[in-house]
């Protein structure tokens, strides 16, 4: 035990006391940590940030009825099988043909809240519809109607029954909260709620189809389709489009990181490597010395690599700390959100760049172990 | 038995024969000095003793052992357990302090005791010199903490070569007095020294020249200087000597720099 305590005071010393050397050390021991944190950081939530941002690029999931008929309830019972965190959005559509001004339009009923959330790049001239009595139009019908925000304006709707009693239509009236771009085909529809549909059609609870905007990996989207489609309500597909290309950019993504991690490891070996080299040759007369008076080849190895490892422990500190501010900034700049502070990460940092030191240490140290007692007492 | 015997030992580098065809014996509790111009092969000598480095011929015994069959690693161990070392050049590890640096050799030979440490330097008059690094120190107060280290863990046999070739006066004179005191508690001393004054003070002197032993001197004044009545005529004899000496140490040390260059 005191032996221990005089092994600890003398490497401390050795770092205290030389702290202008090794200072060099530390700082490419703490650089290397740092980018590893750093960029280990970034590895592990590359995936989050770049589903957040393929989430801008619409629905990745589609609900279509399996059988004749998609109900609303079943929409709502498959949507609650995946995840809360994960749905960061779930828009079911009714499409019925309906007259304006005696002309055919295409309506839609929807949720505004979940249209807005799984088509995050629709944008809209005035304000969203929100409750009864709103209505959005699509661009190119306000266009042909001469619509715009704030009017008043009358839909009919015919039912399509057997018998033909052809009078009775059915009608409500909107009002123009604000105009649809997308530059897609939805500018030709015009968007109500799916209770104003209801009230505009005497028909509730059915819907054609609904978009779901899920924030998880191509994997664990066709884990969550395939519960889905076991349960027969309701026909689950992925819009490959999307989901396909998310997962690609995240593979390649993730390979550079990974790259430039190992990169990055290896040169910090080579810098600590170098150091080490350099210290052991700066102190080739202290290890002759030690030598001379007992130090048996163990015990230098013993202090060296403690040594070593002090500057793996406190490189890996400071790294693993300046590590998460760099990956935070680059998580800001680049994904524009903050990173998720992983704690497990500081110990992982820590380890890795006890054992990086350690590893590289090796060969320097081996050398100082051949240094000649003889030989370094005899020169000046 | 002797304590240390060297029987026909040969150091050869190349075609230069560092010691040649060495046979001494030394009694345990003995004081023997090695004295010889630069280059005679003094320090190859000690490092053979001091069991840092094997002969090339010849046999060398240390309490019965022959050390220059041993492998490195017992070698380690000899010299950690019996051999207490002292330099020219106070080799101090720079970032550990006076009583750190002696804790060092306690380190590697048994168990550290700080306390242990601070009576040692205390024994060499740096008790209060204690948390100093070396070079917070004078030449003098170094050599002190380099010969506190050395006796630190009691051994059989002290080498010291040139511990007084960096030192002035005074602290020669304090050198030479811990010496006498670790010869009348019965250590083993070898000392090399370019210094007459440094020389006669010990028991028997051994000359070096071109790596042969050409000389032996016993003093026979030794019981008679040795004891503390003596020590008043000795230092007087020592400045009265002084005037020849500094001249003497002059002269052994340009040729010494010659020779290296
Ligand atoms: N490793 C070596 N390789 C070759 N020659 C060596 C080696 N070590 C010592 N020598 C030579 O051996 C001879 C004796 O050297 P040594 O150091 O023993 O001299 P010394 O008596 O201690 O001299 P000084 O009084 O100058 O210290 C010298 O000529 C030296 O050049
Ligand atoms: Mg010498």
């Amino acid at each position: 035990m005191k032996k221990r305590k005089m092994f600890l005071r003398m490497i401390f010393a050795s770092l205290m006391r030389r702290r202008s050397r090794m200072i060099v050390a530390l700082l490419s021991v703490a650089i290397g940590a740092t980018i590893l944190s750093g960029l280990v950081s970034i590895y592990y939530d590359v995936p989050r940030q770049m589903g957040a941002q393929f989430r801008n690029y619409g629905a990745n999931m589609i609900f279509t009825a399996s059988g004749d008929e998609l109900e609303l309830a079943a929409v709502n019972n498959a949507a609650a099988l995946i995840p809360d965190e994960e749905k960061v959005g779930v828009a079911p559509y009714r499409y019925e043909n309906v007259r304006v001004r005696d002309i055919p339009v295409v309506a839609a009923g929807t949720d505004p809240e979940g249209a807005k959330a799984t088509s995050p790049y629709w944008s809209v001239d005035g304000n969203w519809f929100t409750g009864a009595g709103e209505m959005m139009v699509g661009a190119n019908v306000a266009e042909s109607f001469r619509i715009k925000t704030g009017d008043m304006l009358e839909v009919t709707y015919t039912p399509m029954t057997d018998d033909s009693a052809a009078d009775a239509d059915n009608v409500s009236y909107f009002t123009v909260t604000g105009i649809l771009q997308t530059g897609g085909s939805e500018e030709n529809y015009i968007y109500m709620t799916l209770d104003d549909m209801s009230a505009l059609t005497y028909e509730s609870d059915r819907v054609d189809l609904a978009e779901l905007s899920i924030s998880a990996g191509a994997e664990e989207l066709s884990g969550y389709a395939d519960k889905i489609n076991a349960a027969d309500d309701v026909h689950a597909s992925l819009v490959k489009r999307v989901t396909a290309s998310e997962a690609t950019v995240l593979t390649k993504l993730q390979a550079l990181v990974l790259l430039v991690t190992i990169v990055v490891l290896a040169l910090t070996m080579i810098c600590v490597a170098t150091t080490m080299t350099a210290v052991v040759a700066e102190r080739r007369k202290e290890i002759g010395l030690r030598k001379a008076i007992g130090a048996s080849d163990r015990s230098i190895i013993r202090e060296f690599m403690g040594e070593g490892m002090l500057l793996g422990l406190f490189g890996g500190i400071v790294g693993s700390v300046l590590g998460f501010v760099f990956a935070e900034q680059v998580s800001v700049n680049v994904f524009g959100s903050s990173l998720i502070f992983r704690p497990l990460l500081v110990p992982i940092t820590v380890i890795a760049s006890i054992a990086v030191t350690g590893i590289s240490s090796l060969m320097p140290i081996k050398s100082a172990t051949e240094v000649d007692p003889a030989l370094v007492l005899k020169g000046e | 038995m002797s304590l240390l015997e060297l029987k026909n030992v040969y150091k050869i580098y190349g075609d230069l024969h560092a010691l040649d065809d060495v046979s001494l014996k030394v009694e345990k509790g003995e004081w023997v000095s090695i004295m010889g111009p630069s280059g005679s092969g003094k320090s190859t000598m000690m490092n053979i003793i001091g069991c840092m480095d094997k002969p090339s011929l010849g046999q060398v015994l240390l309490d019965g052992m022959d050390i220059s069959k041993e492998s490195d690693k017992s070698l380690t161990n000899i010299r950690r357990d019996k051999i207490g070392l002292i330099f020219q050049q106070f080799h101090l590890v720079n970032y550990l302090t006076a009583v750190e640096n002696v804790m060092v050799s306690q380190y590697y030979h048994s168990m550290p005791d700080e306390k242990e440490a601070l009576e040692a330097l205390e024994r060499v008059g740096l008790a209060d010199r204690a948390k100093h690094l070396p070079s917070q120190l004078s030449g003098g107060e170094q050599q002190r903490v380099c010969i506190a280290r050395a006796l630190i863990n009691h051994p059989e046999i002290i080498l010291a070569d040139e511990p007084t070739g960096n030192l002035d006066e005074a602290n020669e004179n304090i050198v030479i007095e811990l010496f006498r005191q670790l010869h009348n508690e019965g250590t083993t001393l070898i000392v090399v020294t370019h210094d007459p004054e440094v020389a006669e003070v010990a028991q028997r002197t051994i000359v070096l020249d071109h790596g042969k032993l050409v000389r032996e001197d016993i003093n026979e004044n030794f019981e008679a200087q040795n004891s503390s009545a003596a020590k008043p005529a000795e230092n007087k004899k020592t400045e009265e000597k002084k005037a020849e000496k500094t001249e003497e140490k002059k002269a052994s040390k340009s040729t010494g720099k010659k020779k290296k260059k």
